[in-house]
């Protein structure tokens, strides 16, 4: 059976991560990596490395890293923050990248979609959604969640699946950084209304949470940082847990 | 020991020359007929789409020169498809090394097309695969199979059960990514280079 994924999404800036990371074995906390390949010694079947640099500089310092992510790790990866043409994609892809992801610029040139999926294929297309409800309404949003936009979620989502998106990685603002549990009924109905996978992002902070969003939810795949990054749940305890709850997980 | 990895117009062929790399072996990647030949195994990697790819390699005549290989040769993903007869992505005249023809998956209600993501693999026939590895996960990305068959190696199921690896011969194959699938796919290579 097709396992659901447990994706530990990492921050990365000039080509170093970013946040509190507490690992005793870690030597170095700043590269990408060695986080990176612990999390795939734990189990983690996918890593997420979401670039927060704002230089122009970037492309360079992105293609590097997949490349040394490449080499180093054997699990899927993704890259994402900022890229916005098909060069930069293929930059990425021709590092070693599995995925990249695109965001804002999507938004902005939904047409960027067709270009890639046609250049590149679907499977390598992750559209990430960062989105924000209020009153049953959920606004899509871009510029790292600064800016709101006239899009709304669903038909976002079905519009970037119609133009190639192979996978939507839909974070709920309302949600991220709470640890209250993922948006289980918005991505329940994200699941129910496009036929690609869906990665469940924002929320996480129990082990119940990932049962939730992948049982009610519907999930494909649940994404993390802060609760895997500080240790609160290790993956190979959650990993475990969400199989004696007869969740298809891979161990 | 010298590997050559088939150098075609396809997306993400780096992870198997890494893969080669942390197996301790330095792959050439190459298009050079002479380099192929003569290497001891022969990696035939795959993202992309049929018909161009066979395409690709009609022009640099290395369809026949792959068809002709006489030592261990691994096709991977797309490089499995293409090893047969005929695919139905875009109607495409396949090399023809198993005789049998590549299929789109149709969704069934909560399976998703393209199965993307790791998935278990079972009823393992062939030297390629270690016992140990009945039931494992390995990570698949793809819209296209082959059912299952007289040269069937492995199975996995999704909307049904197809054919996760096929051997005939000299001739291996993984419908899955060896490269991209953690302890159990680094296993699976190690075995292949000890063929």
């Amino acid at each position: 059976m097709l396992a659901k994924r447990i994706i530990p999404c990492l921050d990365v800036k000039d080509g170093r991560t970013v946040k509190g990371i507490n690992f005793k074995e870690l030597r170095d906390a700043g590269d990408p990596v060695e986080l990176g390949k612990i999390y795939s010694d734990q189990g983690a079947d996918e890593l997420v490395f979401l670039d927060i640099t704002a230089t122009l500089e970037k492309r360079k310092t992105l293609a590097a890293l997949a490349d040394q992510v490449a080499h180093n790790l054997n699990i899927p990866f993704t890259i994402g923050g900022g890229i916005s043409s098909p060069g930069d994609l293929e930059a990425l892809l021709e590092s070693g990248a599995d995925k990249v992801s695109v965001n804002s610029a999507a938004v902005r040139n939904p047409a960027l979609i067709d270009d890639l999926a046609k250049l590149f294929g679907s499977q390598c297309i992750v559209v990430a959604i960062d989105a924000k409800e209020s009153g049953g309404y959920w606004t899509v949003h871009v510029s790292g969640g600064t800016k709101p936009t006239t899009r709304e979620l669903f038909e976002w989502a079905h519009e970037a699946e119609d133009r190639g998106a192979g996978e939507i990685l839909f974070t709920s603002m309302n949600h991220d950084g709470t640890k209250k549990g993922f948006a289980v009924q918005a991505l329940r109905k994200l699941s129910e209304q496009v036929s690609i996978p869906v990665i469940a992002s924002g929320g996480a902070g129990t082990i119940e949470h990932f049962v939730e969003v992948f049982t009610h939810g519907k999930a494909d795949a649940g994404l993390a940082a802060s609760i895997f990054h500080y240790g609160e749940i290790p993956i190979p305890g959650l990993k475990s847990e969400l199989v004696s709850r007869g969740i298809p997980i891979r161990i | 020991m010298k590997v050559a990895v088939i150098d075609y117009n396809a997306g993400n062929t780096r992870s198997v020359y890494f893969a080669m790399q942390r197996a301790g072996v330095d792959a050439v990647f190459t298009k050079d007929h002479v380099a192929i030949k003569s290497a001891d195994k022969v990696i035939f990697p795959g993202v992309g789409e049929a018909n161009t790819t066979m395409e690709f390699l009609r022009r640099h005549q290395l369809d026949d020169l792959i068809c002709g290989l006489k030592q261990p040769v691994l096709g991977i993903c797309l490089g499995m498809q293409l090893m047969c007869n005929w695919s139905e992505e875009n109607d495409t005249e396949c090399l023809g090394i198993f005789d049998t023809d590549v299929r789109r998956f149709k969704p069934t209600g909560s399976e998703k097309v393209p199965h993307m993501g790791w998935n278990q693999v079972y009823d393992l026939d062939s030297t390629l695969f270690p016992k140990e590895l009945e039931q494992r996960h390995v990570y698949f990305v793809h819209s296209f199979y082959v059912p299952i068959g007289d040269d069937t190696a492995a199975r996995c199921d999704y909307c049904q059960p197809f054919s996760a690896a096929l051997h005939k011969n000299n001739f291996y194959a993984t419908q899955f990514h060896p490269e991209k699938s953690g302890p159990v796919g680094a296993a699976i290579l190690k075995r292949f280079l000890e063929i």
